[in-house]
């Protein structure tokens, strides 16, 4: 049912919309949900009657974030994180879609859980949700799911969750497959033969610490694989999380051949690398691993130069139980939903990326990638936004976070750059 | 009929039929025709013809098949002919012995005519080269099965009084389907458009340049068509490996009543059987006014004695 609601102007606002190039200072106008006037074109335009008016003060009023590699525990790990504490997570750090992973017990490999995972959204969740589907069934890597009817029900891209697809005759299928549908092949590009046991990036500093190691090869081989498939099959795919040089020249090459690939990254390999790992840190722990500084600073210089077009959370809720271990036993992942933006940020402050880069990266370009409305500022668009100071400090007080796990790799973080408010769909939902 | 035709021999001047591939327009028609007259035998009370009497078939099977095998049965003996079936559960295959090995040994037993199927594609032109009788291709693996091709040409051609023109739709596991590549050679040579509708893993490489038109998507694959000839999907297609489940294939590919309404009013309908009903085929479309599916059948009689009596005119007379 429709919630009427009063139109909201935010005014003295700078602002941002990556995929229109409009950084200025202006107003946001909404209404019934929508975005109706953005920019300077909205500014001294008056608003209608019953509007509530806020004066941002100069911050940033900018798309609401869209992150495409968010895992959730509902169903089967509700302890670890329901939709509706990622989603209160989300809002707390500006992001207004989250796109869930389908790695859930049960897997979501059936229009029924697709089904499921949009109702108890839509019922419990306070920012959009869209689920991925199991792109085989149970995530084995070895059947197909149900593409069409999983992509009629709701799913808005396939997944195989943070397992990689090792037999190339079955992903060549799936990618084939997959584009009669229209459908995106999102995948995590580690192959665990040569990964092995390994919980660090291999160097040597994990030969010192004495971590079983894996080597970058890991990924770079499944990422070159992937992408000779995408050439052999023209399937639509998308490298969820990348971290290595040799990747992203890859993909470049592709992508200067004409085929239809992209590539994402975690917020955390752009910040972090392996020395943050110290000694023994299981909330650093994550697939695939933190590299070295070298390659920390070549991911960065892939986002520049439009090679890497998705930044993600990797938001990995993981309770005390799977991270209290000795380091190589421990689980891997890190929850990330409400540090997204301000680690982000910290690569516009260092002057390593532009501003709009950044929130390309985490708006426009994964709803563009995804065919979601999300995403811009345009009028028509969904009010869904998020306004907050570049510059603003503060502290990450880990019990303060919404997240029910709280497994951050940034615990007693110092930041620059905070979330005012978050929109979604003209409503108001933080703070 | 044959009268006012030059004889057999000379219409269809080959000692095999190897498969579609290599026959003109006119060899393909003189087929189609004998068997015209095959299926008036067939349905007289006396079906019996004297062409074979004295000569010995084989039907070598590497295959399981109960309706090719029994259609070339029923063919070799109301053309007169001793007709024995070789089965590989009583073959010496099982035993380990080569198919060239095979073929010696029948050959040493004189036969006339070996109706020969098998699950390699080329299996059968190895063993036309090795035996000194004709040889008729009953399908080997995923490359022709020629009989079944014309015996869809006749049944068509019957109801639509030509193939010229025609538009057919071949939908299914076109990837595996041996009838699938005997039908787009034997319809393209007489003048038919031909389509082909699959899912891209049920297609094969370089399909676009068979002599087809291509569809994902069968609504639109079926759009106009005056003809729709399904597929059989094997069973061992079906679970994941080439589609993802029985229940997704039937909703995009599975043809029921709201696809077929894409074709043409009075579109024909054609499988080549065995059917998997509600898998590639509504049971209501299969037995519906529109399905020519059990006149195939009759139909697959009257070209194998065509074509047995086409062969039997090359066979030596003494």
């Amino acid at each position: 049912m429709a919630n009427p609601q009063s139109p909201i102007l935010l005014t003295n606002a700078r602002v941002i919309d990556p995929a229109s190039g409009l950084d200025a200072p202006g107003s946001v106008l909404i209404e019934n949900g929508r975005i109706t006037a953005a920019g300077p074109a909205a500014q001294n335009q008056g608003a209608p009657e019953g509007t509530e008016v806020i004066d941002v003060a100069g911050a940033v009023v900018a798309p609401g974030l869209v992150d495409m590699g968010v895992t959730v525990g509902e169903p089967g790990a509700e302890h670890r994180e329901t939709l509706a504490s990622a989603s209160q997570a989300a809002a707390a750090g500006g992001v207004t879609t989250i796109v869930t992973s389908p790695d859930t017990d049960p897997v979501i490999d059936d229009p029924a859980l697709v089904d499921f995972v949009l109702r108890r959204a839509r019922d419990t969740a306070c920012v959009n949700v869209h689920p991925f589907a199991a792109l085989t069934k149970g995530l084995s890597g070895e059947e197909m799911s149900e593409i069409g009817l999983l992509q009629e029900a709701g799913a808005v891209a396939f997944s195989n969750g943070h397992r990689s697809v090792t037999h190339a005759g079955i992903m060549r299928r799936l990618m084939t497959y997959a584009r009669d549908f229209g459908a995106l092949v999102v995948h995590h590009t580690e192959d665990p033969a040569l990964a092995g046991a390994g919980v660090v990036n291999e160097s040597l500093s994990a030969s010192w610490k004495g971590l079983p190691a894996s080597p970058r090869e890991a990924e770079i081989i499944m990422v070159e694989r992937d992408l000779r498939l995408a050439a052999l099959t023209r399937g639509r795919y998308h490298a969820q999380s990348v971290s290595c040089s040799e990747s992203t020249k890859a993909i470049a090459r592709a992508k200067a051949d004409g085929l239809d690939v992209t590539c994402g990254i975690t917020v955390n390999h752009l910040t972090l690398n392996e020395n943050d790992i110290g000694p023994y840190r299981t909330f650093f722990k994550m697939s695939p691993p933190l590299r070295s500084e070298d390659e920390r600073q070549a991911m960065i210089a892939a986002l520049a130069d439009g090679t890497i077009d998705v930044i993600v959370s990797g938001h990995d809720p993981q309770d005390v139980e799977t991270k209290r271990h000795p380091f190589a036993e421990a689980a891997d992942g890190a929850i990330g939903l409400e540090t997204l933006l301000a680690a982000g940020l910290r690569l516009v402050h260092s002057g390593e990326i532009g501003l709009a880069t950044l929130l390309a990266a985490m708006t426009c370009n994964p709803a563009r990638r995804l065919g979601l409305e999300a995403g811009r500022l345009a009028a028509g668009a969904p009010a869904d936004v998020v306004v907050f100071d570049p510059d603003r400090p503060w502290v990450l007080d880990k019990t303060r976070l919404k997240s029910r796990s709280k497994n951050t790799p940034f615990e007693d973080a110092r930041f620059s750059g905070e979330v005012l408010h978050t929109i979604v769909a003209g409503k108001i939902v933080t703070p | 009929m044959s009268a006012h035709h030059p004889p057999l021999a000379e219409l269809y001047p080959h000692r095999h039929l190897l498969g579609i591939e290599g026959l003109q327009p006119n060899e393909i028609v003189a087929l189609l025709d004998q068997a015209e007259a095959a299926v008036e035998i067939s349905r007289q009370v006396e079906k019996k013809k004297a062409v074979l009497r004295g000569r010995t078939q084989i039907n070598l099977f590497f295959e399981a098949s109960t309706r090719t095998q029994s259609s070339f049965e029923i063919a070799g003996k109301r053309l007169g002919a001793d007709v024995m079936n070789m089965s590989v559960a009583s073959s010496s295959v099982k035993k380990g012995e080569t198919l060239v090995d095979t073929a010696a040994t029948l050959n040493a037993m004189h036969p006339d005519i070996i109706v020969v199927r098998h699950h390699a594609a080329g299996a059968v032109h190895l063993l036309a080269q090795k035996v000194g009788c004709s040889v008729v291709n009953a399908g080997d693996g995923a490359h022709e099965h020629p009989t079944q091709a014309l015996l869809d040409a006749l049944t068509i051609r019957r109801h639509k009084g030509g193939i010229a023109g025609l538009t057919v739709a071949i939908c299914g596991d076109i990837l595996h389907s041996r009838v699938a590549r005997s039908n787009i050679i034997l319809l393209n040579a007489l003048g038919a458009r031909v389509r082909v509708v699959a899912p891209s893993t049920l297609l094969p490489n370089g399909i676009a340049q068979m002599g087809v038109e291509v569809f994902q998507d069968m609504r639109k694959g079926l759009a106009g068509a005056d003809i729709v000839m399904m597929l059989r999907l094997q069973r061992e297609r079906m679970q994941g490996a080439f589609i993802p489940s029985v229940r997704e294939y039937f909703r995009y590919y599975g043809l029921d009543r709201d696809k077929l309404a894409a074709a043409a009013a009075d579109a024909l309908v054609m499988h080549p059987g065995p059917m998997n009903r509600g898998v590639e085929i509504d049971p209501e479309i299969a037995d519906g006014p529109q399905s020519l599916i059990r006149e195939q059948v009759e139909m697959g009689v009257a070209v194998r004695m065509a074509v047995l009596e086409a062969l039997a005119a090359h066979l030596p007379n003494k």
